[in-house]
């Protein structure tokens, strides 16, 4: 240790901590002006970004949930390519372009187009799922972490629905750390994910090719037999809902659709040089939600085979384990690491999300705070269980203000209407907004509920027969959601500047 | 750091992660034993951060 630098500290800690502040605070990224050209970035950021983002811990959740829910082969092999196929094209075509034309941060463009009330429901409780999804990164990372240790992770599966006090203690070291390096901004993150994105989908691969034999594979030939008789059979899991193929295109598109369709990253793609680097989420995709996803469902079927084979009643397939079955040591460090380069672009749009509703907060605090959260979700094992459900109520609630964006850029042009009209008036709420959020959220919530929770069941009699007869899951409402969404908002802005026009000096 | 410094680093990445993938498939093919394969593949790991981390760098991005 640098004695020298101790001494200094001692005799003058204002000006030290005053200089950290500083510090911290130089690292303020552009939040609310449009991104400089000169932090702009290329190709490669966004390829490191998505591949690492996206081949996360949460893939080993996922996976293993597909198998869970008894889907079948072809189900995975042939509906998470159309998904995740249909995910890219969002990226692409619908958030890059808007996002490099305006290189404003979601928050503000929402602001622009809704008003400063509801961003600020809008950022509170987008950061608030978005701590809840870092949470459940941590908690990935934290069975990686507690498997050499020899503390056993919670089976929520089996009841056991809290951790014991030294997996506590873990999780809190792990998320202490993710917080402090989202605390340090997002050029730090980038490189980051970019020395570890290359090498994790090796492990992810050879964990499964290596498991293939444990099941019986002995070669192409009967890989596809096997994959559907002791992998992805068909058959549910005890306490599991079925899954097939549109749930499994519908989790593919769904699960990033508050970044994509949602616009939520054009906060990350107002870096980028042009639109066409929305492509880069190809690598995101279709490494780590295609790959890794088929690669961790190969792991949690050759993990709990092998575990009944052996005599246990209730395997556990915690990322943690099935890394340690598929690839040893490098598997929970691939699993860690995994969990950790997610926890962290997540924790920072999370700050990110909160510097909006703490206008007063330093940058690094509003992270700490977030990080707070992160830990504190982490250490709730119903959140592993239920990943993809939340992940598919977090897409349809967030996504809506994100299709407005979408519209009020494209599309108000063209039909004569005023862009931005909720800032040019200087409305604090718009309330075309309000009425296609809420609207949209609550009318796919309903036709969800009312066949899934007995106490909703009332509904499908005030209902027209083809709609009490329409039982969509989650996953499958993608599209009407956004199609309800951005009519009710176009419609009702239609009669909103038809009702108070702009005078011709107000428009910008 | 040279380039000949930087190609030597970028080779024994390469190298760490082909390491980390080849002996899968003789696990596959029943030529490796499960127990060598995690030798392997913990070699291969470190491999590739002793030296990723030192070509691959924050000024590199775009």
């Amino acid at each position: 240790m640098n004695t020298k630098t101790q001494s200094t500290s001692a005799s003058v800690p204002s000006k030290v901590k005053s200089t950290l502040i500083e510090r911290l605070d130089a690292l303020y990224e552009y939040d609310r002006e449009p991104v400089h050209e000169s932090k702009l970035q290329g190709w490669r950021t966004f390829i490191a970004m998505f591949a690492s983002e996206h081949i996360a811990g949460t893939e080993f959740v996922l996976g293993t949930l597909l198998v869970m829910h008894g889907v079948r082969a072809v189900d995975v092999f042939g509906g998470l390519a159309l998904g995740n196929l249909l995910a890219v094209l969002s990226w692409a075509f619908m958030c890059a372009p808007v996002a490099v034309k305006e290189r404003l941060t979601i928050y503000w463009q929402i602001r622009k187009i809704a008003g400063p009330y509801l961003t600020v429901v809008y950022s509170g409780l987008f950061a608030l799922i978005l701590c809840l999804l870092a949470g459940s990164m941590v908690n990935v990372s934290t069975t990686a972490v507690t498997l050499p240790l020899g503390i056993a992770s919670p089976n929520y599966a089996a009841g056991q629905t809290v951790p014991s006090v030294p997996w506590i203690l873990i999780a809190v070291g792990v998320g202490t750390a993710i917080a402090v390096l989202a605390v340090l901004g997002f050029e730090r993150l980038a490189h980051f994910a970019k020395v570890v994105a290359p090498w994790m989908p090796f492990v992810f691969l050879s964990g499964a090719i290596a498991s293939l034999p444990s099941l019986g594979v002995t070669g192409l030939g009967n890989f596809w037999q096997i994959a559907n008789e002791k992998i992805w059979t068909g058959e549910p899991y005890p306490g599991q809902m079925t899954y097939r193929f549109w749930h499994c295109v519908g989790l593919a598109w769904l699960c990033n659709i508050a970044q994509h369709m949602g616009m939520g990253d054009v906060t990350i793609f107002r870096y980028a040089r042009k639109w066409q680097m929305g492509f880069c989420s190809a690598f995101g995709m279709f490494i780590g939600h295609y790959l890794a996803w088929i690669c961790s469902g190969v792991l949690c079927a050759a993990y709990v085979h092998s575990q009944r084979a052996a005599g246990a009643a209730d395997p556990n397939p915690t990322p943690g384990n099935i890394a340690m079955f598929g690839a040893g040591y490098a598997g929970i460090v691939c699993v860690l690491l995994a969990g950790w380069t997610t926890a962290n672009p997540t924790l920072y749009r999370a700050g990110l999300a909160f510097q909006v509703a703490t206008p007063n907060w330093r940058r690094w605090a509003v992270t700490l705070a977030a990080g707070i959260l992160m830990i504190v979700t982490a250490c709730i094992p119903a959140v592993l269980h239920y990943l993809d459900r939340i992940v598919a109520y977090y897409g349809l609630f967030f996504m809506p203000l994100g299709a407005f964006i979408f519209i009020d850029f494209w599309l108000f042009p063209r039909l004569g209407l005023v862009r931005n009209y909720a800032q040019q008036r200087g409305l604090r709420l718009s309330w075309p907004a309000a009425v296609g959020w809420f609207g949209s959220f609550g009318i796919c919530f309903v036709l969800y509920a009312k066949d899934q929770y007995a106490s909703m069941a009332w509904v499908n009699s005030y209902l027209p027969t083809f709609l009490s007869r329409y039982k969509p899951d989650l996953f499958l409402q993608v599209l009407p959601a956004w199609l309800i969404a951005v009519s009710l908002y176009t419609v009702c802005s239609l009669i909103q500047q038809r009702l108070h026009p702009l005078e011709q000096e107000q428009k910008i | 750091m040279t380039s000949t410094g930087k190609r030597i680093l970028q080779a024994i990445s390469f190298a760490g992660l082909a390491l980390s993938l080849i002996p899968s498939f003789l696990v596959f093919g029943g030529l490796l034993s499960k127990e060598m394969y995690f030798h392997l593949m913990n070699a291969g790991m470190l491999m590739w951060f002793g030296t990723a981390v030192f070509w691959i760098r924050k000024d590199h991005l775009g």
